[in-house]
């Protein structure tokens, strides 16, 4: 399956990751050889077949619903790049 | 006093009991060495003054007589766990100066045994590599070069920095991490023991995750009996990963027996690839002779869907890591670049933050988890990933392990793999492992025509690392591999 500039486009965006104009030239072939690449699955037979959902036969564990950690929002906020007090700062999202 | 940093991690175990020589001597040691080792680029950060704190309170503890399995023992640890108070990167600038305030349970782990840090060990970026070429830090050298033209060599990837330290002598061992061969193709191409235990054996907790089916922590060491002490501290059940298992963690070193007599070996037909290079077939040949001679029976075995392991791997390990990767977005830590507006921030931060293969793969990922595609792709690999497990669990009905080869070629120069399919096709004979979930050990076993070493690899059920580790301890000892680099960076 071949992608082009405009799909790569799309999916950074998706992706939150800008693109230069190179770097869709160059992922676009990139991406699309990697997509043939893996289309060779199409020749294996999976009627029938579930689709893993975990590689090793466990139950799923279950635990008590109750607080076990917290009371720390000075360690919580330390290593944001932008801060104030215990809040973490971004660019203004609601006009 | 012997050469502290050519003991393998049992003697200066053994020696630090029988006060042969202090923690603060070996740590001294070590960091020495670490010191000369620069052009190796194996370090991302180094810890000398924690080494030598942690050695301290071991010689006391040894003092008293309360040493624990690892006390005294310096450590390299992969930028990927997460250590408290002490920066860590997964090599990536988007972590830039993320410092945790929590510990990994492994290392947890490795420090409430007596172990001691001697630095965070450089890896592909976010463990997304073979070659250890796409570190924000820059490229790990191996220590071995080829013997033709001297050319220096990657160590493999993606714990590049972890092999490349205990290849070199700069630690006794070190924690690594393995998705799709990144402890076992390293371990083979610089002449180390490199073990992935069964998917669960070990905590995730504060490991940065990449494809969190797949990630398994795991030793990289100088032999197959380090591997196994390794293993014994690193491994147990943790409530703070429901992945991991509750199972009791046995010795592992009391499984190196010596004794496979009767053992059923499978050697599966199918990872006689086209292409492959006469010395490893010629070596995997070899391997089935050792373990014949020590009694082992060998047995044809067939795993039909190994051929779609890889194209499959490359399908579910981008879509988890896109996943996981979503939350690197400048605002909790790490690097920030601004945006005029919030969304322009998010893409303006990946942009300057991720590497070309790490975007790569959030692209592959994003691409076959979206609308329209998700069944296609996402669904359809792990259809394909069932089959693969099932191929495995009708083999180990006949057979106790299985032997391959670890990797497909020796160690390669930098840049002389551009091709990102081609970088992954490294990792063919490792990445059926990570899919099915198992065990899988790579030891030892030759040097290449050119003077490199090789690897060979076992395959163990599902939580018996303990025939694994008595497979691997026979093939370690009929294979007497003793070379070692030439200490051409000091």
């Amino acid at each position: 399956m071949s992608i082009d500039q405009a799909t790569v486009r799309h999916i950074a965006r998706l992706a939150r990751i800008r693109v230069s104009d190179e770097e869709a030239r160059q992922f676009e072939g990139e991406l699309s050889s990697i997509l043939t690449w893996v289309e060779q699955l199409e020749a294996v037979d999976t009627n029938d077949v579930e689709p893993m959902t975990s590689v090793i036969e466990v139950d799923m564990k279950q635990r008590r619903d109750e607080v076990t950690d917290g009371g720390m929002p000075d360690k919580v906020v330390a290593n944001a790049p932008e801060r104030e007090n215990h809040f973490f700062l971004v660019p203004k999202v609601v006009e | 006093m012997t050469n502290l940093t050519k003991l393998t991690l049992s003697d200066a175990r053994d020696g630090l009991r029988g006060k042969d020589f202090s923690a603060v001597e070996l740590a001294q040691a070590h960091i020495d060495a670490i010191g000369q080792a620069g052009q190796l680029n194996a370090f991302v950060t180094e810890t000398p003054d924690i080494a030598l704190e942690m050695a301290a309170r071991s010689d006391e503890r040894i003092a008293r007589g309360e040493a624990g399995p690892l006390e005294g023992v310096p450590l390299g640890i992969k930028d990927l766990f997460c250590t408290k108070d002490t920066l860590t990167t997964a090599s990536s600038h988007i972590l830039d100066g993320f410092v945790p305030a929590y510990e990994s349970t492994v290392t947890a782990n490795l420090w409430r045994d007596g172990a001691v840090m001697l630095g965070k060990t450089n890896c592909d970026e976010f463990a997304m590599g073979s070659s250890n070429e796409t570190s924000y830090y820059g490229p790990v050298i191996n220590p071995w070069r080829r013997a033709s033209d001297g050319a220096q060599l990657v160590p493999g990837g993606s714990s590049g920095g972890s092999a490349s330290a205990v290849a070199a002598r700069l630690c006794l061992a070190a924690t690594a991490t393995d998705t799709g061969g990144s402890i076992r193709q390293p371990g083979a191409l610089t002449g180390l023991v490199g073990l992935k235990p069964t998917y669960g054996r070990c905590s995730r907790w504060g490991i940065v995750a990449f494809a969190s089916s797949l990630d398994q922590a795991g030793p990289l060491t100088r032999s197959v009996r380090d591997a196994a002490i390794m293993l014994t501290s690193m491994a147990g059940h943790d409530a703070k990963d429901t992945t991991s298992v509750d199972l009791p963690v046995p010795d592992y070193e009391a499984a190196l027996t010596g004794d496979i007599r009767g053992m059923r070996i499978g050697i599966p037909k199918e990872y006689r690839i086209d292409g492959m290079p006469a010395e490893i077939d010629a070596l995997w040949q070899q391997g089935i002779s050792w373990l014949q001679d020590a009694g082992a029976e060998v047995r044809d075995i067939t795993l039909p869907h190994t051929q779609y392991a890889l194209p499959a791997y490359y399908i579910v390990a981008p879509a988890e890591a896109s996943s996981n990767l979503a939350r690197y977005d400048g605002v909790r830590y790490g690097l920030r670049v601004p945006g005029d507006d919030i969304t322009d921030m998010y893409e303006n931060t990946r942009a300057a933050g991720f590497g070309a293969e790490v975007k790569r793969r959030i692209l592959i990922g994003t691409y076959v988890l979206s609308a329209g595609y998700y069944d296609a792709y996402y669904i359809k690999a792990q259809k394909v990933r069932t089959l693969i497990k099932r191929d495995f669990e009708q083999a180990f009905e006949d057979v106790d392990l299985i032997l391959t080869p670890t990797t497909p070629n020796a160690a390669f120069a930098p840049g002389e793999i551009t091709d990102p399919v081609t970088m992954y096709l490294n990792d063919i004979f490792t990445v059926t492992v990570n899919m099915a979930g198992l065990p899988g050990i790579s030891v030892p076993a030759g040097l290449s025509s050119d003077g490199l070493p090789l690897g060979l690899q076992l395959i163990g059920k599902a939580f018996d690392e303990e025939t694994l580790f008595r497979g691997a301890g026979v093939l370690e000892e009929a294979a007497g591999f003793d070379a070692e680099p030439d200490v051409w960076w000091a």
